[in-house]
This record gives structure tokens, C-alpha cells and sequence, in this order.
């Protein structure tokens, strides 16, 4: 194709993508998912956390202060460091954006400290959320110690075990964690018994929840306030890549919240946009359309409609659901969604740990053994630059990660 | 002249005849294969002096609701249940009262809410009650229903501001459920003090019969809600009592209890 045509197409392509991951309006709708599905007692919460967001975010001074905590609090920007030696190894041009240098260790801060700001600044003085990996509820009461706010982290039973570390860290910032029993004793029960303790203390409480999920304005709103992630990725890849852009951009997915941050910094270029599921838990290759905690999107289940329990290595990802943006970007093709396994992580961990000195969280290294397995294939091919988010730090699975050696 | 309601208003003329007829309305609810013999729970209800029966199709993550009705939907679950296979005995019982089926929106959704109200309809469930499918997400779901003959059965919260109460006072067909608290189903000590305000608005925005649920757990509790309310809903209490290994005459006395208390108010 001669230069001028090709710049008018992706003039074309540029302007049909830059609506993409975009203000979703008032019914939360990404294509056919999203939505609003709570009993009415939470309806008039939502539809004030609605205007309140829109309200913060056209807001410079509550985005100033935003920005300034991220950047004096929370150690914004984080690098973006060149894999050198993986990078030879592999014969492609990895780079990772370093959320696992944020503070708390993981980039949940970034969403945590914009909700904990929209709540104080709409009066409410108590944090509710839910935790799988623990990541999620340490940035929680982490963000309630700063802000002198009180903090209730539901976590399941099961997860409470595999991340013993992350339950004495909330417990030291001064937050409850609260043991929840039923069903399969993880991340999706813990979401179920914070929803129910919403309701119940609604006037109070406002629910932090931990990725793009949950009814709207929750998808959009957390998905804009990471942001931030693939702002700077993008600013960063400029200065780094030759081509100034990445050819593929690639992020775990449990609910989807680093994915969707990195995705939206990059869904207006033409680079190729890849979620990692866990492979047990993956929402996209085996859910179907489906509503649980409050949207509409694919979920994991069965032929009646029971939900199904995810099974991850990483406590992170056993989500049985995906925020409903993935969804769609899934259904238009904008963005791929793979999955790797428990074998394959722990691999990528090990490796990016000996190869560069960083021991990336299990979460992450999902994003990592999708770049080991595809590097050198038609999918990532040699020659080519791929941008990892690297979501978190692995110290928190030190110990799980002894128990598999 | 007698009006024969039929379709998607039979639900509402029953109710609606017995309120008129000087009756509290009293529904007491089931957990759909909570038991092998979980139907004899619904006609024991339904002898004892129920005017309708909620049937709950048990959902894997039940977010409205406390532990009790929590216990009841892994109990029945665990034993393989389906919503088809519950409906398909459902629709075997011979019972005088309308059925109602309480579940969540997955489970209405799976294979299309056309399909769903088929099946409901196939089994003589009348209405409909889906606490996970607000008003503003009925539009794409009701009509199936309406076509099928069953009454989608909308909620209200003490939070349901004035203007929202008035247009799901309008939307819902065969009753209004009044949710007396801002909190998930389960046994209480005693009526919410938010129940009267909210039975008091939803009757202020409608003719339409009124029941009120959540946490409805003894006669007094009926009674105190019912002069405020056209009926209850008792719920959590009743499947507490199977859980702990009540037989069906057992929990039958209990709603002739309730029966007996709304009778004599
Ligand atoms: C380090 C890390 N990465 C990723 C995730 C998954 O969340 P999300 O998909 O919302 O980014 C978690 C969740 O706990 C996490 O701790």
C-alpha cells in the first residue's frame, strides 16, 4: 500500500478506536455487557457513586490531588525497564511496565487511592472491600491508614491460607479482615459477602472494589483510574522504542483492572492488545454470557447457570468472572484474551527472576508465560517488541512458591 | 360481573380478591430441592393457609441473601439440582395457591429469559421475583414474561427513592415486595423499624397489593407488618426450621401459626 493510503487507513482505524474504552453512559453499557444488576437497595448508592465520579473526574483539583499522591505517596511514575537478558533469550523486545515497584506492591494502589479520595470527598469514612491475592485489600487498608478511614476487607477462607502474609499486613495497617465461609472460600465469595455488607451499611460505607467489576459506574470508574498505567507505558514506550509504540501489549486478567488501565493507553495505536486468563479460571475462552456481582459479562458456569469455581495458582486470578469491557473488546476483536497455566507460571517466575532480578507476583507472571510460550511464533514474532505489564511483586507468594519447588 | 382474570393479572386478582376480602396475605417461602421431599414443604404451606407460595431456585451466589436462605441453596445444590429439574416437579404438585418463583438473574438469563418463561410458565408458576434485575435492566427481560402469563414482581427498599417507588409500583405486575431493611434475607428479633415507611410509600404510589419480606420471623412479627402492609412474606425462619430437620407438618404448623396470628389481628 503506498504511504498516503496507508495513513488515511489509519486515520480511519485510529479515530474508530480512540471511542473505545470511552465514558460508557449512564446504563454502564459495553456493548451487550455491563450494566446494573443490584437489589434496589443499592441502587440510589450506585447512582450517587455515579455522580460523584463524574463529578471528582471533571474535577482538576480532586485530579490534582489524585495525581499528587500517586506521584508523593505511591512512587508515580513506575519504570518501564528494558528485560535485557530475556529480551536475548528470547529474540524479542520485551519491556515491563513495573507496577510491582508501586507502593503496597502491586498497581491496586492506583485504584484504591482515587476511590478513597472520591469517598472522603463524599463523606464516607468507611472502606469496604474484597480481597483475593490480598494485594487489593493491603492497598485498602493501606489508603484507609492514610486517610484516617476505617477499613473491612472480606477475604475467603481458603485465600486467607494461601496468603497469610497479606492477612497480617491488613491487620497491622488496622483494617478487619473478615473470614468468609461459603461457597468455594475464595475471591468470588468474598465479592458476594462485601456486596451483602454494602447493603447493609450503605449509608456509611463506600465498597472499594478491587478491579473493573460490579455494577456501574464500577468498570468504568476503576478502569479509570488506572489509567494511569498505559498513560504512562505509552509516554514511556515513546522514549524507549524506535517505533515509538509496542507491537503487542500484553497484561494478566483476573477481574481486569491492570489490563484495562495498560489497554487504555494503548487501544487508539495499532498495537495488539493480549489478556492472560489463568487457564483454570479463564472467563473469555470458556464462560458464556452470564450476571454475577452486579454486571453482565462471560462468566464461568454451568449449563443451568450455576457459576462455576475458578482454579488458579494465584489467588489473584481465581475469579470465575471478567470485567464486562474485556468482553467486548473480546467481541469486537480490539483485544485477545489466552490463558496459561499453573506449570507455565511458575516457570515465567523463575525465569524473569534469574534472568533480570525481579520475582514478579504469580498474578503477573500469567502475562510472562503468554511472552515465553509465544516468543519466536507467528504470535509474537522474532524481531517484534512486546510492552508486559508486570502487575505486582512476588514476595507475597514466597511461600507458596517453596511448597512447589 | 365477574372479570375472569387470566394471564399475566391472575396473580395480581388473587391476591387482590383475598385483600378485599379482609385477608393479610401470608407467603411463606421454599427453597426448591432443599429436601428429596422438598415438595411436601410447598403443599404443606399451601394447606396450612398460604395465599401464595415462593418457591426459591437455588443460585450459587445468592447476593440478597443472609445465611440461612445461603445454607438452603448449597443444601439443595450439593443434592444436583437444576431449575428445570425443580420446575419439572413443580410442575407435577397439585396446590390450591399461586406459585411464585423467587431467583437471580443468571439463572433467568442462561438460556434467554424467553426460554426461562416458558419453563415457568409449563409449570404454573404465576409470578417472578428477581431481586438482581432492577428496574432499569427490565426492559430487555420482562416482555417474554408478560407473553407467558407471569407477573414480574418488583422490589422496593427503604433506600427506593419517591420517583423510583412510583415507576416500580407502575412496572410491577401481581404485587409489590416491600424489603423491610436495608440488609440481606435472615431471621430477626424483630420487625425493621424501616418495614412501616416502606409499606407506607409503596401504598402511597399504588392500589396494587403490598407484601412485605426479610426478616419476618414469628406471628407477632406478621402481625406487626400486616397493619402496615397487605401481607408478608416469611422466609428464613421457615427454611432455619427444615434446615434443623423439621418435618413438612412441622413447618405446615408453623404457618398455620402465622395464618392464625394474621386471622385475629
Ligand atoms: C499482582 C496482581 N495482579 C493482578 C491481579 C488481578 O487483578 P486485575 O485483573 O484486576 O488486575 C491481582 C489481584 O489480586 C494482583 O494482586
Amino acid at each position: 500500500m503506498d504511504l498516503m493510503l496507508r495513513g488515511i487507513a489509519d486515520g480511519v482505524v485510529d479515530s474508530a478506536r480512540r471511542s473505545m474504552m470511552d465514558d460508557p453512559g449512564p446504563l454502564g453499557r459495553f456493548g451487550r455487557f455491563g450494566g446494573r444488576y443490584v437489589p434496589e437497595a443499592l441502587i440510589p448508592a450506585c447512582e450517587a457513586l455515579e455522580e460523584g465520579f463524574r463529578d471528582a473526574w471533571a474535577d482538576a483539583t480532586f485530579r490534582a490531588t489524585l495525581q499528587q499522591t500517586l506521584e508523593l505517596y505511591a512512587g508515580r511514575p513506575t519504570p518501564v525497564t528494558p528485560a535485557l537478558r530475556l529480551s536475548a533469550e528470547l529474540g524479542v523486545t520485551v519491556l515491563l511496565k513495573r507496577e510491582d515497584l508501586a507502593h503496597t506492591g502491586s498497581h491496586k494502589i492506583n485504584n484504591v487511592l482515587g476511590q478513597a479520595l472520591l469517598a472522603r470527598r463524599m463523606g464516607k469514612r468507611h472502606l469496604l472491600a474484597e480481597t483475593g491475592a490480598g494485594q487489593h485489600g493491603v492497598a485498602t487498608a493501606t489508603a484507609a491508614a492514610l486517610f484516617g478511614m476505617r477499613a473491612t476487607v472480606f477475604m475467603g477462607e481458603r485465600d486467607m491460607e494461601r496468603q497469610e502474609l497479606n492477612v497480617f499486613r491488613m491487620r497491622l495497617l488496622g483494617a478487619e479482615v473478615v473470614p468468609v465461609t461459603s461457597g468455594s472460600r475464595t475471591l468470588k465469595d468474598a465479592c458476594s459477602e462485601a456486596l451483602r455488607a454494602w447493603v447493609t451499611e450503605v449509608a456509611d460505607a463506600h465498597y472499594c472494589i478491587g478491579s473493573v467489576m460490579g455494577p456501574h459506574p464500577y468498570p468504568w470508574m476503576v478502569r479509570e483510574f488506572q489509567r494511569v498505567v498505559g498513560e504512562e507505558a505509552r509516554a514511556q514506550c515513546a522514549g524507549l522504542l524506535p517505533a515509538a509504540q509496542p507491537d503487542v501489549v500484553v497484561a494478566c486478567v483476573g477481574g481486569g483492572s491492570n489490563a484495562a488501565g495498560t489497554f487504555a493507553g494503548f487501544v487508539d495505536t495499532t498495537a495488539r492488545l493480549v489478556g492472560v486468563e489463568a487457564a483454570g479460571g479463564a472467563a473469555i475462552t470458556d464462560g458464556a454470557p452470564g450476571v454475577l456481582h452486579g454486571f453482565q459479562s462471560q462468566v464461568l458456569q454451568d449449563e443451568a447457570g450455576q457459576v462455576r469455581e475458578a482454579h488458579s495458582i494465584s489467588a489473584g486470578l481465581d475469579y470465575p468472572g471478567i470485567g464486562p469491557e474485556h468482553a467486548h473488546l473480546a467481541d469486537i476483536g480490539r483485544a485477545e484474551y489466552v490463558t496459561a497455566t499453573d506449570e507455565e507460571v511458575l516457570a515465567a517466575v523463575e525465569r524473569l527472576a534469574r534472568a533480570e532480578g525481579i520475582l514478579p507476583a504469580l498474578e503477573s507472571s500469567h502475562a510472562l508465560a503468554w511472552v515465553l510460550r509465544a516468543a519466536g511464533t507467528p504470535a509474537l514474532p522474532t524481531g517484534s517488541t512486546v510492552l508486559v505489564t508486570l502487575s505486582g511483586r512476588g514476595d507475597k507468594d514466597a511461600e507458596q512458591l517453596a511448597a512447589r519447588r | 360481573m365477574t372479570v375472569v382474570a387470566t394471564g399475566v393479572d391472575r396473580l395480581e386478582a388473587h391476591l387482590r380478591g383475598r385483600r378485599d376480602a379482609g385477608r393479610a396475605l401470608l407467603v411463606p417461602y421454599v427453597t426448591a430441592g432443599i429436601s428429596a421431599d422438598w415438595t411436601r414443604y410447598v403443599e404443606a404451606c399451601a394447606e396450612a393457609g398460604a395465599d401464595a407460595v415462593e418457591i426459591g431456585l437455588p443460585f450459587s451466589d445468592p447476593m440478597l441473601d443472609g445465611p440461612t436462605i445461603q445454607e438452603a441453596s448449597h443444601r439443595a445444590l450439593e443434592r444436583g439440582v437444576t431449575p428445570q429439574s425443580l420446575l419439572a416437579e413443580l410442575a407435577g404438585l397439585a396446590v390450591q395457591v399461586p406459585l411464585v418463583v423467587m431467583t437471580y438473574a443468571n439463572i433467568v438469563l442462561r438460556d434467554g429469559a424467553p426460554a426461562f418463561a416458558e419453563r415457568l410458565s409449563a409449570a404454573g408458576v404465576s409470578g417472578l421475583i428477581v431481586p438482581d434485575l432492577p428496574l432499569d435492566e427490565l426492559d430487555d427481560v420482562a416482555a417474554p414474561f408478560e407473553a407467558a402469563g407471569v407477573a414480574m414482581i418488583l422490589l422496593a427498599a427503604p433506600a427506593t427513592r419517591p420517583d423510583r417507588l412510583r415507576r416500580i409500583a407502575e412496572r410491577s405486575r401481581g404485587f409489590i415486595y416491600g424489603v423491610t431493611v436495608m440488609g440481606t434475607t435472615g431471621e430477626r428479633d424483630s420487625l425493621a423499624a424501616s418495614a412501616a415507611g416502606v409499606a407506607e410509600r409503596v401504598r402511597a404510589a399504588t392500589d396494587r397489593p403490598v407484601l412485605l419480606g426479610f426478616g419476618i420471623s414469628r406471628p407477632d412479627h406478621a402481625v406487626q407488618a400486616a397493619a402496615h402492609a397487605d401481607g408478608v412474606v416469611v422466609a428464613s425462619a421457615l427454611m432455619r426450621r427444615v434446615l434443623d430437620g423439621a418435618a413438612p407438618a412441622e413447618v405446615g404448623a408453623d404457618v398455620a401459626a402465622l395464618r392464625d396470628a394474621l386471622d385475629r389481628r
